[in-house]
């Protein structure tokens, strides 16, 4: 924990790398400013990141959570804060309050079939999960993951897949929108479930995306067996405080920050068929 | 209730001095702009003596009364809530220096604050923040401060408001627990004097340094008497049970009919003394060395408050009325274990629209019938 006097209160680090990842999207190493005690964190929880005069936003941890030398976070720059965050250069000051929220929890899938499905920058706070079973690998049965984005040039993290596939990991692709290089699948992620190879009785799914995304990945795992409390799918709201006072990321009974971002399938499934709840 | 006393309305300044003598602030009711709100009282003349409030759905107009009662209105726009939870707060300040920024929590003030005439409801407002703020697994560390120097002076309510519906919510009128004196006011038996309780060891001392009397059997049946007009001849209520199940009725199309009256104004919102919903909001100086975090009170009323990067997720208005009415009444239960509802009616009174939360809950649960039936029974 790097929790300061409160909760409300960030813990300057210094931002150490800073590269491009595809379009609009950068990932950002960041160490601890001198005496700030280790920093640990569960694959799927996220920190709310302070640029200096620029804003705070909630952003979930894209690192290894097993390598905790440094702390990496995948942003995609689409609002003020988040453009502000992707500007930062190595040696500049950022706050941080985390990690915050509910995790991946790998020990579910122990023994079992592993589906891991990304939509976009979905796969940012899967990264963690993934290299967790990547260390621990002999704990799961297969490990498979389903990869879906907009087109081949915002495959998030595609210098990375060759390795992931000699670590054990089985990865379908799929794009939107193909070029003239692109030779894979074209159309939804979710049509790629269904020749995943997997034991649907026996495996445990990761799904995080758009929300129509998971809905409709959700909805095909259940499709073909997997059960719904064997689906954890992370979810988003406007986040302001992170520990459930701001009041902004509720859906029905739960705040988003500290009940979520990650849920069994099985908790969300009837809140996310309400419109506009 | 530890003890009781009679204190006569002759001595009453004697409690003002005791609290100021002791180091206290004392905020109490007073008349400000045509309503009775909430602020810094010097003496016993700061208060509203011989006024009262007359509330109904948008309406609330003071009305001179026919005797001189201090505690004679019942609750206005304002509930305590601004002094513990300030709608604007610093929650900290930062600087660049040359290695980088540092970041400096405000400092929490540790203000005694006494809350003199503080009714059944506004101190059930305070429990249920407290549960809010202090209960969870964070804390509200400037609320925390603000609260651990608390005194409250509480009034049982002589009359039923227009708008009020406490005693179906369970809080209210008489103040059971959460005080440290307890007052009610008896307006001719024979004279005008005040039947006291204590509730906690600063009750206690603080009756120490005032006139009092010892009160007889006859004053003690006399307030109990007067509470039980209050919770008896409240018009308005609710059924609970049938309110926490508003979770289940999202799709009702009484949401649609809502939708039609209400301006998202975000008054109820604002008058509620349980709300806590907060957005923050930096400043910064121009030359990007200084900085302040601001907290303000925010409104599920508003479509930033559910702002995400792919756009609002409430943009209807019956999206967001029906978002702060099952918190409210519903989910609130689920995330805190109680009903985040006092019954004190501000946001009746307060709607511009005349929307009352009583009778659309009545409409969206069917409950209407089982709470006429109800009070048909008493």
């Amino acid at each position: 924990m790097t929790l300061g006097l409160d909760s409300m209160t960030p813990v300057m680090f210094e931002v150490t790398r800073i590269w491009r990842e595809i379009p609009q999207t950068y990932s950002l190493e960041i160490m601890p400013q001198q005496n700030a005690g280790a920093f640990s964190f569960y694959p799927g929880q996220f920190n709310m990141l302070y640029v200096f005069g620029s804003g705070e936003i909630p952003i979930s941890i894209s690192g290894n959570p097993v390598n905790r030398n440094t702390i990496i976070h995948t942003i995609r720059s689409v609002g003020y804060t988040s453009r502000a965050m992707t500007l930062l250069r190595p040696g500049e000051p950022i706050g941080v309050r985390g990690p915050f929220g509910t995790f991946w929890p790998a020990n579910e899938a122990e023994g079992k079939d592993v589906l891991i499905v990304a939509g976009g920058i979905g796969l940012a706070p899967l990264r963690p999960l993934i290299y967790q079973m990547i260390t621990e690998r002999d704990r799961f049965h297969s490990v498979t993951l389903l990869i879906g984005a907009r087109a081949p040039d915002e495959l998030l993290y595609s210098g990375e897949f060759d390795i992931w596939r000699k670590s054990g990991l089985a990865i379908d692709i799929t794009v939107d929108k193909a070029n003239e290089q692109w030779h894979g699948s074209v159309g939804v992620v979710t049509k790629l479930v269904g020749r995943a190879g997997i034991d649907p009785a026996n495996t445990v799914a990761y799904v995080c995306g758009p929300e129509i995304m998971i809905r409709f990945t959700a909805a095909e795992c259940m499709k073909y067996g997997v059960a719904a409390d064997q689906i954890f799918i992370s979810l988003e709201r406007s986040m302001e405080c992170g520990v459930g006072l701001c009041g902004h990321c509720q859906l029905g009974p739960y705040f988003i920050c500290k009940d979520g971002p990650v849920f069994r399938y099985a908790q969300a499934q009837n809140l996310l068929k309400i419109r506009e709840l | 209730m530890r003890n009781s006393f009679i204190l006569n309305r002759a001595d009453f300044n004697a409690l003002f001095t005791a609290l100021h003598t002791r180091g206290y602030t004392i905020i109490g009711p007073a008349i400000n702009n045509g309503a009775i709100v909430y602020e810094e009282l010097q003496s016993v003349d700061d208060l509203p003596a011989g006024w009262t409030d007359q509330q109904d759905a948008g309406t609330y107009t003071l009305k001179k009364r026919q005797d001189n009662a201090l505690f004679g209105y019942n609750v206005g726009p304002q509930s305590f809530k601004q002094f513990l939870f300030p709608p604007k707060q610093r929650v900290w300040t930062a600087r660049r220096t040359t290695d980088g920024a540092v970041i400096e929590p405000e400092p929490a003030e540790t203000t005694k604050l006494a809350l003199l005439g503080a009714r059944a409801c506004d101190i059930a407002a305070i429990a249920t923040q407290d549960v809010v703020f202090l209960k969870g697994a964070y804390t509200e560390r400037i609320y925390q401060t603000k609260r651990s120097e608390l005194c409250v002076i509480a009034v049982n309510c002589g009359q039923a408001g227009g708008a009020c519906f406490c005693a179906s919510t369970g809080s209210g009128p008489e103040v059971i627990q959460g005080y440290d004196l307890c007052l009610t006011e008896l307006l001719d038996a024979p004279q005008h004097q005040f039947y006291i309780t204590t509730g906690t060891d600063l009750g206690e001392q603080l009756l120490a340094d005032l006139p009092m009397h010892p009160a007889a059997a006859r004053h003690a049946k006399l307030a109990a008497e007067i509470v039980a007009h209050t919770a008896d001849s409240m018009q308005r209520s609710i059924n609970p049970a049938a309110a926490a199940n508003l979770s289940n009725l999202a799709e009702h199309p009484q949401w649609e009919d809502i939708a039609l009256r209400c301006l998202t104004c975000s008054n109820c919102t604002m008058v509620c003394p349980t709300c806590f919903c907060v957005s923050f909001e930096d400043h910064t100086d121009l030359a990007g060395a200084q900085t302040e975090r601001i907290r303000l009170w925010d409104s599920c009323f508003t479509t930033s408050h559910s702002h995400t990067a792919g756009g609002s997720v409430r943009v209807s208005g019956k999206s967001r009325y029906r978002q702060w009415l099952t918190h409210k009444f519903a989910s609130w239960q689920d995330q805190f274990g109680v009903s985040g509802c006092v019954g004190c009616g501000r946001c009746i009174t307060w709607c511009p629209a005349k929307i009352d939360v009583t009778a659309e809950i009545a409409a969206i649960t069917g409950s209407a019938a089982e709470n006429a039936a109800q009070s048909e029974a008493k």
